[in-house]
């Protein structure tokens, strides 16, 4: 296994440094230059100007030494300064946001797996039944539903119609200070629900769907006709000796949406004004500000690439010939 | 498996087939008639009828600007259409050239490939598009480069995994002996078997380049107002929620019945062309 471990992170940090050169690479190939958002519009932007910051952002130097410098910051969280007003550094602006859209995403996480795993194998036993049929339907309607779409129709029904649940924010804007700590969870959770819903729901549909031809195929192995053969009963063939067989695959698909899933931040973070890092990042995007996008892209592809080897690790624990072999 | 007039025979006969062919099938033609069929000019502005709901003039209402909603839909259609197909297009160029490289030279050549395959994998794709796009200007032929350039990984995937199985082949290796050059093993006789699957993924694609459109022009970089997307049409539609809930129904279920019908006649491509996979429900 630690063989297995060790290959697996000389692959990760190749592909670390794939995801540093393609960021790189959008930065410096991309028409117009860092600085000339600021100064294409200013009148009073004189060619030494420019030249100057040209070199305090060390723009004159060959591309290697960029890359380098780059590189070095990087590893320091240095990811320069934003170019929004406050010129506050990119790494403090990411950083206060990177909880709430970890919170978020993991949370859906763990929906989609408890919802989909169930619901999956519920299909697979049941084969060309009418329960296997509609939410064979259902699972259809969820791939090619649009999550914002989605998002908007939850709040226009759940919040605006019949005014179950806030619509907006991470919580209330009014009382909040004065609320005990159970409240305070309370309201967090409420405003929470439509934002979670709507995250999950995509991969749900993915994924149950995976994990039904995953448990179709396990059920048609061998060894669960030799289980039945001997007798055992139902409920320990399916739970026992075929979803332990199935649920492998599983995690590797799981570890593989997650840069959907962090996609989705983007988008519901904006619908629902969450300060999660996708607002920031659409933020970025509305007002050029390029830092702060760079570093963005940066710190969530490794934070995908992490959340890869965290479902490899898993499917190392779980699977015997990984785990018993090569020690 | 015969020839394309026997795709076209089984996917009639296939339920879910039959449905997303009908669903692309009219799709195409409203987009392509757009401008005879449209009611009214969809960028006519109209200030006596401001937000009216649904009505026999106005079966899908108007807008904060008094425009007909239906005539804006069926021209977002065309937008879409127009981007998920291009985008497609771009991806399955790179994505063909890339997964038969690799697949068929093997070696070092399917190393890096893969290996850059892997790394375009783990960037988040609509983090990865945005900060493309914040270099460009937000325009349609922009957007189309940008997702297309973007998705190709699943078709590459693809179309490597079928040239390592196909290489080996008889066929193959006896053109080989006869020394026809690697060029037209791989585009004359290699490609040929392996378009069903690919076929099948384009099909897919076109559906979720379409999402990824109508996502980008929601959040305003996409396609640009005025010109009619199903996408920034709903983004009138949030700032409208409480008063006029016309405005983000209709451009959603626009999005919803497209993107269905494209997934539905793609699945059923694949259980028509590979009867190894049944994916969906049993008919």
């Amino acid at each position: 296994m630690w063989l297995w471990l060790l290959k697996r992170l000389a692959g990760l940090l190749i592909t670390f440094w794939g995801i540093t050169l393609i960021s790189f690479f959008i930065i410096h190939l991309a028409p117009g230059e860092p600085i000339s958002p600021m100064a294409d519009f200013n009148p009073k932007f004189t060619p030494e100007m420019r030249e100057r910051l040209r070199a305090q952002y060390g723009l004159d130097k060959p591309l290697y030494v960029q890359y380098l410098k780059w590189m070095k910051g990087l590893m320091t969280l240095d990811l320069g300064r934003s170019f929004a007003p406050d010129r506050r550094p990119v790494w403090e602006k990411i950083k206060e946001r990177l909880p709430i859209t970890l919170l978020i995403n993991v949370l859906s996480m763990i929906i989609i797996f408890v919802v989909a795993v169930p619901l999956g194998v519920a299909s697979a036993v049941r084969e060309g039944s009418l329960f296997d049929r509609v939410t064979t339907v259902l699972v259809f309607i969820g791939y090619a539903m649009p999550g914002f779409w989605l998002a908007l129709l939850l709040m226009m029904l759940l919040g605006i119609k019949w005014h179950l649940l806030p619509i907006s924010g991470l919580h209330s804007l009014m009382g909040y200070e004065q609320m005990s700590f159970w409240e305070k969870v309370l309201d967090w959770a409420k405003h929470l629900i439509i934002p979670l819903f709507v995250s999950a729901f995509g991969g749900l549909a993915g994924l149950s769907r995976f994990m039904r031809s995953s448990m179709i195929e396990a059920l048609r192995q061998d060894y669960i006709t030799t289980a039945r053969a001997k007798g055992l009963p139902e409920r320990v063939v399916i739970y026992k000796h075929a979803l332990r067989n199935a649920l492998l695959p599983v995690i590797t698909i799981l570890g593989l949406s997650i840069p959907g899933l962090v996609g989705g931040s983007v988008i519901f973070e904006s619908i629902f004004s969450i300060p999660g890092v996708g607002q920031l990042m659409w933020q970025a995007v509305m007002a050029r500000d390029y830092p702060v996008i760079m570093g963005n892209l940066v710190i969530v592809s490794v934070l995908t690439l992490l959340g890869n080897l965290i479902a490899d690790i898993c499917y190392a624990l779980a699977d015997p010939r990984i785990r018993l072999g090569g020690r | 498996m015969g020839g394309l007039g026997e795709i076209l025979k089984n996917l009639i006969r296939h339920p879910l087939g039959l449905a997303g062919s009908l669903i692309v099938f009219t799709l195409v033609l409203v987009a392509v008639l757009a401008p005879v069929v449209v009611p009214y000019n969809p960028l006519a502005i109209n200030v006596a009828h401001v937000l009216e709901p649904p009505s026999r003039l106005h079966p899908c209402g108007t807008d904060l600007l008094g425009r007909d909603v239906l005539s804006r839909l069926i021209y977002g259609a065309r937008i879409s259409l127009e981007v998920g197909i291009l985008a497609v297009g771009i991806s399955l160029a790179i994505g063909v050239v890339l997964g038969a490289m690799a697949g068929y030279y093997g070696g070092w050549v399917d190393g890096l490939i893969s290996r850059f395959i892997d790394i375009m994998l783990c960037f988040p794709t609509i983090f990865l598009i945005l900060a493309v796009i914040a270099y460009l200007e937000p325009s349609i032929l922009n957007i189309m480069i940008v997702i297309g350039l973007t998705s190709w990984m699943g078709v590459a995937r693809l179309v490597r995994a079928e040239f390592l199985s196909l290489k080996e082949r008889e066929f193959v290796l006896a053109e080989r002996a006869l020394g026809a050059s690697n060029l037209r093993i791989i585009f004359h006789h290699i490609l040929p078997n392996a378009l069903p699957p690919i076929l099948v993924s384009a099909t897919l694609g076109v559906g979720s380049a379409i999402l990824v459109e109508s996502a980008l022009s929601f959040l305003g970089l996409g396609v640009q107002p005025p010109t009619p997307s199903w996408g920034n049409m709903l983004t009138e539609g949030k700032d409208t929620l409480e008063i006029a809930w016309w405005l983000s129904v209709f451009p959603g279920l626009a999005i919803l019945i497209t993107v269905l019908g494209f997934n539905l006649l793609g699945e059923a491509l694949q259980e028509i062309t590979d009867p190894r996979r049944q994916g969906v429900s049993k008919s």
